[in-house]
C-alpha cells in the first residue's frame, strides 16, 4: 500500500496547474463564459491536444497513455481550482468512464483513440439518477437491424460542443441501454443554454426518432457496469469539487490578509481565523475522500488481481462519501469566501461568485449530498 | 498511489488476525471491544495481563525500530495490525502512553544507558506510563507550566508542583514530566523533560471524579519527587516534548478507530431494532456518521503515508475525530430516545451509551481544545497572524 502520490503524478499535477495559471486567468475564464459556446477552445487545445490530458484514463494500445484513475482525478482538481471552462468533466468523466465500464473491443476501439488525442469531445445524458420530478429522459425500440431512440434532456454538460454524445435510454420493459449517437445525427437536436454557473456549459439534448444501427449499442449495460460508469464519473466530479474548496479557501486566506480593519489585518481576527480552520478542515477531508476514491475507481477500472477486487468492492461507498465531502466543502468554502471578502464579494467583478456558482451546480451533479447520504444509510440501514 | 496491500503485506494480515483469534480467548474474551475511552476504568487487572501476552507475541512496538527491540514494521505492516487488532475487538490499550510517547521519545533523545533501562519494559509489557503536561494553570497555554525541577547537591533532580487531567496515573509505574529547571524562565525557554517513578513518597495520586461519576483522570502532586532521569539536557524540555506530539502519528489513531467502529455498530443495532432506523433525520445522522469515520481512516493513511504535502492532514485529524466523536455520543442518545435516561445498575452505573456521550465531552477539550486547534490549523496551515499574547 502507498497512500503517496508518484513522482509521475506529481509531474501531471504541475504542468496542468502550470498551464492553467497562465491560460486560465479570471479574464480567460470570463472572456469563454461570454463566449457563444461557454467553452474555452484555445484551453482545450493545450490540454486535450498538446497535454493530451485525456488520455490518462485510455489504455495504452488505443492511442491513451494508460495511467490511471488518480492521474485523472489530479487533473480535475486543478481544473475545479481555476473554474475552467473546458469539457474535461464530460468528456472524461462521464464519457470515458462510459465507454471503459460498458462498450466493448470494438467500440472503444472506434471512439477512444479520437479523444485520447484530444480530438473528440463527449458527453453523456441521463447517466444520473433524477432525484426530483423531471421531464427528461429517452426510450429505444427495436427498428429493423437497429434501433429509434426518442426523448428529451434538459441539461447534459458541454452535448453542444461534443462530437459523441452518449444516450442512456429505457426499452419498454424498463431495460437500460447506452447507445453512442456521433454528432449531426439525424433527429438529434443539442442547444446550448444558459445556466446559472457559466463555467460549466450546458445543452439541451432533444431525440426526435434517431435511428441507430446496431453497433451503436454498448454492449454491457447491466447495473453493475452502468453503475461503475456512474460512481467513476462522480469520483471526478468530486475532483474538481476539491479544487473548488481549495481555491475558494486560498482566496479568502488572501483577501482576510490584506484587509485591514480597526488597525489591522482582518486574518488577524479569531473569528475570521476559526472559520478559515473550518474551510480547511473540510477541505482536507474532501482531499482525503478524493484521492482514496480515486485509487478505488483505479483498481474497479484497471485492477486485474484479487488484491484489486477487495478494494474495488468499497467504490460505491467511497464515491458516495468523496461526492458528499467535495460537495459540501466546496459549497461550505465558497460562501464563506463571499461572506469573508464582505462586500466586494458580492460584485460581478471579484472571481468568489464563479465559484461559488460552481460548487452549487457541480455539488447537485450526479447526486446531492442528500442523495449520497440517503445512499450509505440504506446500505447501513435496510 | 495505490490502496491494496501487496501478498506479503496480507500474510502478514492473516499472521496477526491468528495471533488475535488464538489469544484473545478464555480469560481475555470478555474484554473484547472493552476499556477504550469512556471505559478505561473497567477490566484493569485484566487488561494488565493482556499487555503481557500482546508483548510476548510480539505485538508490542510493532512500529519501533529493529535496533531499539522492535518489530520494525513498515507503516502498511502498522496499520494492517491496528485494523486487525479493530476487527478482533482487542480491548483499549494501558500500554500505549509507554508505547506511542514516552518509548519513541526516550528512543529518538536518551542516552544509551537509557533506552537500555526503559525500552525493554514497555516491549514486555510490564512498564506502564503516564504523562505529566498540564497543570492547573497551563491548560491550553502549556508553555505556562510552574512545576519547578532543583538540582539537589547530590546530583538529583526534585520534582515539585501539580500536574493535572493525567490519564493513568493510578496505574503507571512512570511519568513523564515538564518541568521548569530554570526558575528565573518562562514559556518555553528554561524547561527539562524528566522520567519520574510514581513509587515514590514525594508523589501523590488524586483521581478527579468527572461527570461520568467515574475517574479516568488524575491530579499527580510532586513534593520534592526524585527524578530518575532527565532526557535531554535542561532547557531542551520544550523541543523534547513537541517532538513527542510528532511521534504520534496516526498509527495508533487506526486503533482508537476500532473502538469508535465498534460504538457506531452498536448504535445502528439499536436504531433497527427500536425503528429509529426509519426516521428519516436519524437516518442521515448515522449515514453522516459512517462517512465521517470512513473519511477518518483515509485521512489517517494520508497522514502515514508521510508525504511532507500531506501535513494539512494531520493538523485537522483531531479536530475532526474529536467533534465526530462528540456528535456520535449525542446521536447514542437520540436512537435510544428516552431510554436513554436508564442506568445500568444503582448507584450510577452508566450504560456504554451513557457513558459514550458524557465522555465524549472531554474529547474536544484535552490534547487541544478545538478552540486551541482552530488556532493551530489558521496560523500552521494556513498562515495566518498569530494570537496575541498578554506576556
Amino acid at each position: 500500500m502507498q497512500f503517496t502520490f508518484t513522482e509521475e503524478q506529481r509531474m501531471i499535477r504541475d504542468a496542468v496547474a502550470a498551464l492553467l495559471a497562465e491560460q486560465s486567468t479570471s479574464a480567460q475564464v470570463r472572456a469563454a463564459m461570454a463566449s457563444a459556446t461557454g467553452t474555452d477552445d484555445a484551453l482545450w487545445q493545450a490540454l486535450a491536444v498538446d497535454m493530451q490530458a485525456c488520455a490518462v484514463l485510455v489504455p495504452e494500445h488505443l492511442g491513451g497513455l494508460g495511467t490511471g484513475f488518480v492521474e485523472a482525478a489530479l487533473i480535475g482538481e486543478q481544473l475545479g481550482r481555476h473554474v475552467a471552462c473546458v469539457p474535461y468533466h464530460a468528456t472524461v468523466g462521464l464519457a470515458v468512464s462510459t465507454l471503459l465500464a460498458c462498450a466493448d473491443d470494438a467500440q472503444q476501439a472506434a471512439w477512444l483513440p479520437g479523444i485520447a488525442e484530444g480530438t473528440t469531445i463527449a458527453s453523456v445524458a441521463g447517466l444520473g439518477e433524477n432525484e426530483r420530478k423531471s421531464a427528461d429522459g429517452a426510450r429505444f425500440r427495436s427498428h429493423g437491424d437497429g434501433y429509434l431512440l426518442c426523448g428529451h434532456f434538459a441539461a447534459v454538460p458541454h452535448a453542444h460542443v461534443a462530437g459523441l454524445l452518449l444516450v442512456a435510454a429505457q426499452a419498454e420493459t424498463g431495460d437500460t441501454a447506452l447507445f453512442a449517437l456521433p454528432a449531426g445525427s439525424r433527429g438529434l437536436t443539442v442547444r446550448h443554454r444558459p445556466t446559472m454557473d457559466q463555467t460549466r456549459a450546458q445543452a439541451e439534448v432533444l431525440l426526435n426518432d434517431v435511428a441507430l444501427p446496431a453497433s451503436a449499442r454498448l454492449a454491457r449495460t447491466d447495473e453493475k457496469s452502468l453503475a461503475t460508469a456512474r460512481v467513476c464519473a462522480t469520483v471526478l466530479i468530486a475532483a474538481e469539487l476539491l479544487g473548488v474548496a481549495d481555491a475558494s479557501l486560498a482566496m479568502a486566506v488572501g483577501y482576510t490578509g490584506e484587509r485591514r480593519q480597526f488597525g489591522r489585518a482582518i486574518a488577524s481576527y479569531q473569528a475570521i481565523k476559526h472559520r478559515a480552520a473550518d474551510m480547511l478542515l473540510k477541505a482536507e477531508l474532501a482531499r482525503s475522500a478524493v484521492y482514496y476514491a480515486a485509487c478505488v475507481a483505479s483498481e474497479a477500472l484497471f485492477g486485474r488481481d484479487d488484491a484489486a477486487r477487495k478494494v474495488a468492492a468499497e467504490l460505491p461507498q467511497a464515491a458516495s462519501l468523496a461526492k458528499t465531502y467535495a460537495g459540501e466543502a466546496a459549497f461550505y468554502n465558497a460562501g464563506s469566501a463571499l461572506q469573508l471578502f464582505g462586500g466586494v464579494g458580492f460584485t460581478w467583478e471579484y472571481d468568489v461568485h464563479l465559484y461559488f456558482k460552481r460548487a452549487q451546480g457541480c455539488s447537485h451533479f450526479l447526486g446531492s449530498p442528500a442523495l449520497h447520504r440517503e445512499r450509505v444509510a440504506r446500505a447501513l440501514l435496510d | 498511489m495505490k490502496i491494496s496491500f501487496s501478498p506479503e503485506d496480507e500474510a502478514f494480515r492473516e499472521e496477526a488476525a491468528r495471533w488475535l483469534a488464538d489469544n484473545l480467548t478464555g480469560e481475555f474474551d470478555k474484554l473484547r471491544f472493552r476499556g477504550g475511552p469512556g471505559d478505561e476504568h473497567s477490566f484493569i487487572d485484566e487488561r494488565r495481563a493482556w499487555e503481557k501476552r500482546l508483548a510476548a507475541g510480539g505485538w508490542v512496538g510493532v512500529g519501533w525500530a529493529k535496533e531499539d527491540g522492535g518489530r520494525g514494521a513498515t507503516i502498511s505492516r502498522q496499520v494492517i495490525f491496528a485494523e486487525e487488532y479493530a476487527r478482533a475487538g482487542g480491548p483499549g490499550r494501558l500500554g500505549h502512553i509507554g508505547e506511542g510517547l514516552a518509548g519513541p521519545t526516550i528512543a529518538a533523545f536518551g542516552t544509551a544507558e537509557q533506552k537500555a533501562r526503559y525500552l525493554p519494559p514497555i516491549l514486555r509489557g510490564e512498564a506502564l506510563w503516564c504523562q505529566g503536561y498540564s497543570e492547573p494553570a497551563a491548560g491550553s497555554d502549556l508553555a505556562a507550566v510552574a512545576t519547578r525541577a532543583r538540582l539537589g547537591n547530590d546530583g538529583q533532580w526534585r520534582i515539585s508542583g501539580q500536574k493535572v487531567w493525567t490519564s493513568l496515573a493510578h496505574l503507571a509505574d512512570w511519568c513523564f514530566v515538564l518541568a521548569r529547571t530554570d526558575p528565573a524562565s518562562s514559556g518555553h525557554h528554561g524547561l527539562g523533560f524528566f522520567l519520574v517513578a510514581m513509587d515514590q513518597p514525594g508523589v501523590t495520586v488524586r483521581p478527579i471524579e468527572q461527570i461520568t461519576g467515574s475517574s479516568e483522570f488524575n491530579e499527580v502532586f510532586f513534593d520534592e519527587a526524585v527524578a530518575a532521569d532527565l532526557l535531554g539536557q535542561p532547557g531542551e524540555g520544550w523541543k523534547i516534548a513537541m517532538a513527542l506530539l510528532g511521534f504520534e502519528r496516526g498509527v495508533s489513531t487506526l486503533g482508537q478507530q476500532m473502538q469508535f467502529r465498534g460504538e457506531l455498530d452498536e448504535i445502528i443495532r439499536v436504531a433497527k431494532d427500536n425503528g429509529a432506523a426509519q426516521d428519516p433525520d436519524i437516518r442521515s445522522r448515522i449515514a453522516e456518521a459512517q462517512m465521517g469515520l470512513t473519511v477518518m481512516r483515509y485521512n489517517a493513511l494520508r497522514m502515514l503515508g508521510g508525504d511532507a504535502e500531506e501535513t494539512r492532514a494531520a493538523l485537522v485529524y483531531k479536530l475532526h475525530w474529536a467533534s465526530w466523536h462528540r456528535n456520535l455520543g449525542k446521536l447514542a442518545m437520540d436512537v435510544l430516545g428516552e431510554a436513554a435516561e436508564l442506568c445500568d445498575t444503582a448507584p450510577y452505573g452508566l450504560t456504554r451509551l451513557q457513558s459514550l456521550f458524557l465522555f465524549t465531552r472531554a474529547d474536544t477539550l484535552y490534547g487541544g481544545s478545538n478552540q486551541i486547534q482552530r488556532n493551530l490549523i489558521a496560523e500552521r496551515g494556513l498562515g495566518m497572524p498569530k494570537e496575541p499574547k498578554g506576556r
